[in-house]
């Protein structure tokens, strides 16, 4: 039997809304959703798709207006599964008159650590983090890529198996976004469960297993990296520079656009077999030929398919 | 266990503020001026450094109380702090708790802080302390208590309204609770049955600070009956419990959006 790292069944969120709380906004909307243990699980959609009210539910910070949801096999109301979790939010806060070492060791004794572990912990978090020249630092002079490193670096305090990051990317330099995806890929490697909402696409295509996509609080669709990718469509893009009237009289109807750029022209041709007839005709009409690139469909196709379907 | 780790930090956080240690610094110049005051009022010199001196204490432990008490929840939802505690195996009874007794901690420090400075300028003034002068001490300890329920109504307060307000009615409260004898009697005194309820609903509903304040007693050298320690602390214990319940059914109801 397949151990399920969370499982949401139904969950809906509504907001009241209005002076007298008489309007209800409908933030979440029936999700059920399973994520194995193990895996990296990306919740993709725009901007108030309904992500981070997810996340708040599972951590009972908002509580479900209907459905319920389980993680790790216990509900969310019991205690003891939130040693074995760690939540992310979306653009974390701390204290302002603690230092990292100091806001780590009081998290680590949150979590009832030892002491010598309260004291051991941090300091291998900030160095892997890549925070011990500020170790000693006031969090109130760190930038915005610093607390989101050290919000990497508390959520990994207790050793959990399961992890949930709101935006774990948001606000952090390249270099920081590669160090972030090292983090949760080495997680990975450990058998951790990384649950993590991002708009980032490039982001769950580099880390994901699975992605589900959701949108107006619905969700949209939900599957494997690998399927969702080898289900799209794959075109060709041939780029040529100086077609003459003529070439182009006879390639524009194979082609699904055509760009033209000063001299050059970028033709998609949907169809692999008309691909060659297409390049027959450059070869007779003695067109320069730029290049021939099959375009695979990206994470962002998908995306935009799913999130055009649900306008 | 969280309870104690969430009060330390509480503690911690509290003694990191400015606004503190100005008050702390202002208190303890108005008890060191209060000596200045005794010595140019002929006859009545520990007198009148007594009730200064303590009423200082109670002033600014007053100030304390509020200003650091409406931070205490309100600042860590402002600042979003509370969704790093609360995903943690934190319940939110804990929270309070912890919250609550971290600041009881910080009065009960700088409390004795004014304190020690208030026994200075009496040992300075009297260039002696005798088992006479701890009589004070009780004093102290009614003023401590009447801060600990005012943290519980700030607390209350800042569980569902802006530091502002908070800090307004949890003052108005202070001020309406050290007359609420004056304001029951006012309604007994009116032919209105309807105002006489209301008066006598408020007396029992409001904390009643009259008697707490025992500052002109012990500066006028009159002891303080049993019935008095015993009925103060237990109506303190009853009050901060009930602001306490209060609190936490409000904060387990709450959403943090």
């Amino acid at each position: 039997m397949i151990m399920l790292a969370l499982e949401t069944i139904e969950l809906t969120k509504d907001y009241r809304l209005g002076f007298w709380r008489n309007r209800t906004k409908r933030a979440l909307d029936r999700l059920t959703l399973k994520v194995e243990a193990g895996e990296v699980f990306g919740l993709l959609g725009p901007n108030g798709a309904g992500k981070t009210t997810t996340l708040k539910l599972l951590f009972r910070l908002i509580f479900p207006t209907s459905g319920t949801a389980r993680i790790l096999g216990k509900q969310l109301d019991d205690l003891s599964v939130r040693f074995r979790v760690a939540y992310l939010p979306e653009n974390p806060a701390f204290y302002d008159h603690l230092t990292a070492q100091e806001f780590l060791s009081y998290v680590a004794s949150l979590f009832g650590l030892r002491a010598a572990e309260q004291r051991r912990r941090p300091g291998e978090l900030i160095d892997q983090l890549g925070l011990s020249a500020s170790r000693n630092v006031p969090l109130r002079k760190f930038s915005k890529g610093m607390i989101q490193r050290l919000g990497i670096a508390q959520a990994l305090i207790n050793d959990p198996d399961v992890l949930f990051l709101d935006e774990p990317m948001s606000g952090l330099d390249p270099l920081g976004r590669r160090e972030v995806r090292e983090v949760i890929l080495r997680l990975k490697e450990r058998g951790k469960t990384v649950f993590f909402s991002t708009h980032i696409l490039s982001d769950a295509e580099t880390l994901c297993d699975r992605v589900a996509v959701l949108h107006h609080g619905r969700l949209q669709g939900c599957g494997e990296l690998n399927t969702i990718l080898r289900l799209g469509v794959s075109t060709t893009e041939l780029v040529l520079e100086g077609p003459s009237a003529e070439v182009m009289a006879e390639l524009t109807p194979y082609a699904s656009s055509v760009i033209r750029t000063g001299e050059r022209v970028r033709l998609e041709m949907p169809e692999e077999n008309e691909v060659q007839r297409a390049l027959e005709i450059i070869l007779r009409g003695k067109t320069k030929l730029i290049s021939v690139n099959p375009v695979k469909r990206s994470l962002e196709d998908y995306f935009l398919q799913k999130v055009g379907e649900a306008e | 266990m969280r309870v104690a780790t969430i009060a330390v930090h509480t503690f911690k956080e509290s003694v990191r503020q400015k606004v503190l240690y100005n008050l702390v610094a202002f208190a303890l110049l108005l008890i060191g001026a209060s000596v200045l005051f005794g010595s140019i009022s002929v006859g009545v010199e520990q007198i009148i450094l007594i009730t200064l001196g303590l009423s200082s204490i109670s002033a600014f432990g007053l100030l304390i109380a509020i200003f650091i008490g409406i931070d205490l929840v309100s600042k860590e939802i402002e600042h979003r702090t509370i969704y790093n505690i609360l995903s943690k195996p934190v319940t939110r009874v804990e929270f309070i708790l912890g919250k609550y007794l971290g600041l009881l901690l910080t009065l009960l420090v700088n409390t004795a802080i004014m304190t020690v400075g208030f026994y200075g300028a009496l040992f300075y003034q009297k260039r002696a302390l005798g088992p006479g002068d701890l009589v004070f001490l009780g004093a102290v300890y009614f003023i401590l208590l009447q801060l600990a329920i005012v943290v519980g109504i700030a607390m209350v307060f800042s569980c569902i309204s802006t530091p502002v307000l908070s800090a307004v009615y949890t003052f108005c409260i202070y001020v309406i609770g050290n007359f609420s004898a004056d304001l029951r009697t006012f309604g007994q005194g009116t032919q209105s049955a309807l105002l006489g309820t209301m008066s006598d609903a408020l007396y029992y509903l409001l904390p009643n600070f009259a008697d707490f304040n025992v500052i002109s007693q012990v500066a006028h050298s009159q002891s303080m009956p049993g019935y008095l320690w015993l009925g103060n602390s237990c109506y303190a214990l009853l009050y901060i419990t009930v602001l306490l319940g209060l609190a936490i059914i409000i904060f387990e109801e709450r959403e943090f959006r």
